[in-house]
């Protein structure tokens, strides 16, 4: 195998996180070659904490030595730095607008209100179930017929902010009752479409191992 | 042809304030449509359904773009004019982690709870952790007069309600946060800010501002409630 060309790049990560998940997913869409390190986020290095003083967390990617942090930054320095290899935004600052508010509304939304789910058992769920159904059928809206969310551009920046959540879909609807399939269809058959990608298949974690990893965490918190 | 640029927000909201100053900064004209938040219009709600017609959003042409570091990279991006961003990649990606840090995820909930949260010790424990975080803004400060330099820059714009807004609110409550001793540095970026011609003329009236606040502090007090 021919030796790959260093460019510098150092990715701090943990593979179990859905935002470092949407870091790998973008170095391998773009084909740049990295060192990966995988963070014990029990025990972080000195690296990792020097790199990210202040949130100490993963991911990190370190370019000749410059950190930048926040996954969804990094993906937009990865495009801006590496103009030669394949953008993940398109070029219509319209079209760009769109896709950082609804990355930002993923943050926001399927983040923030799955990880409440996590949490809660019975009575509560009723109305986190719902915003969760209510937030998937938006996106499925914003999705519409299109193959990706990046439509014309392909597979693209808001493609790789759901994508690493999509294999929570599951869990969803094993441990909240909120079914995907049933709920948000499109966007169950988009999710099956981004798995064909191996720069997907390789890097999120399958849904048994994310439906392994909450029951775990929810019996540690003994909610099961 | 000419594409009409309007910008639906108010004055009172320092989010609301980023899109007018992108715009100023980039030298392109626009119309302020003013919301009265608690009574909003149907433009506004119908122009930002997915958040419930939150301000700001920009409307260029049949386009609306609502959320302000959004609405900050389309007038750049869109618009000729001198850049509002960084130029270098890496300044770039800096200068967008530093906004989020001011989210209200960070230290905008860190000000809003030593501000308004019901109990004494928590508006103390915030207090403290807000000041904290201040003082790495003071830290990345360091002597320029604005943190994109010489001019005006993405994250002078982003950081604007510390510039204003918030030595309002501070007087209602009756708190001194960001105060000259312990953050010259920032004290004198808000100064050098809020003087500047491109900022003075979309700021609100100071007294409206106080009063504005004034009759709105169980509102913030609720919302505190929800952040704790």
């Amino acid at each position: 195998m021919a030796a790959e060309k260093n460019v510098g790049l150092v990715l701090l990560n943990s593979s179990l996180s859905p935002f470092g998940q949407r870091c790998s997913i973008a170095l391998a869409e773009k084909g740049l070659p990295h060192e990966y390190v995988e963070e014990d986020l029990a025990a972080k290095s000195d690296l990792l904490l020097r790199s990210n003083p202040i949130y100490k967390q993963v991911p990190v990617l370190l370019h000749d030595g410059r950190t930048i942090i926040e996954s969804l930054i990094i993906l937009q320095y990865l495009d801006e730095a590496f103009p030669d290899t394949r953008p993940l935004l398109p070029t219509d600052p319209y079209e760009r607008a769109q896709a950082r508010f609804w990355a930002d509304y993923v943050d926001k939304k399927v983040y923030g209100c799955g990880s409440r789910l996590y949490m809660i058992k019975g009575e509560p769920q009723v109305p986190a179930n719902i915003e969760m159904a209510g937030i998937l059928k938006t996106l499925e809206g914003e999705l519409g017929e299109k193959e990706f969310f990046g439509g014309e551009h392909g597979f693209g920046f808001l493609d790789i902010a759901l994508v690493p959540f999509s294999t929570w879909f599951e869990s969803f609807d094993k441990f909240w009752g909120v079914g995907v399939a049933e709920v948000a269809p499109k966007l169950a058959a988009w999710a099956a479409r981004c798995m064909e990608r191996e720069s997907v298949s390789k890097n999120v974690f399958s849904p048994e191992k994310v439906s392994d990893f909450i029951g775990e965490m929810r019996k540690d918190l003994g909610i099961e | 042809m000419s594409e009409a640029v309007k910008v639906i927000g108010t004055r009172f909201s320092a989010f609301s304030h980023r899109a007018e100053v992108a715009l100023r900064l980039k030298g392109v004209p626009y119309e302020l449509i003013a919301e009265d938040l608690d009574n909003k219009s149907e433009l506004l709600l119908r122009s930002n359904p997915v958040h419930g017609g939150k301000v700001p959003v920009l409307l260029h042409s049949d386009r609306a773009i609502p959320e302000s570091l959004v609405i900050i990279e389309y007038v750049d991006e869109a618009f000729a004019g001198p850049p509002i961003l960084p130029m270098d990649p890496h300044d770039r990606a800096a200068a967008r982690f530093w906004a989020e840090f001011l989210d209200p995820k960070h230290l905008w909930r860190q000000l809003w709870l030593a501000l308004w949260a019901a109990d004494a010790d928590a508006r103390r424990r915030f207090r403290e952790e807000a000041k904290t975080s201040l003082a790495l803004l003071e830290a990345e400060l360091g002597d320029r007069r604005f943190f994109a330099g010489d001019g005006i820059g993405y994250f002078d714009v982003a950081a604007s309600g510390l510039a204003y807004w918030l030595a309002a609110m501070e007087e209602v409550a009756g708190v001194s946060i960001m105060a000259d001793d312990e953050f010259p540095g920032l004290c004198r970026w808000a100064k050098e800010y809020t003087a500047s011609e491109t900022v003075k003329g979309c700021l609100p009236d100071w007294d409206e501002l106080v009063a504005g606040y004034a009759a709105s502090t169980e509102k913030f007090k609720l919302v505190a409630q929800q952040g704790l």
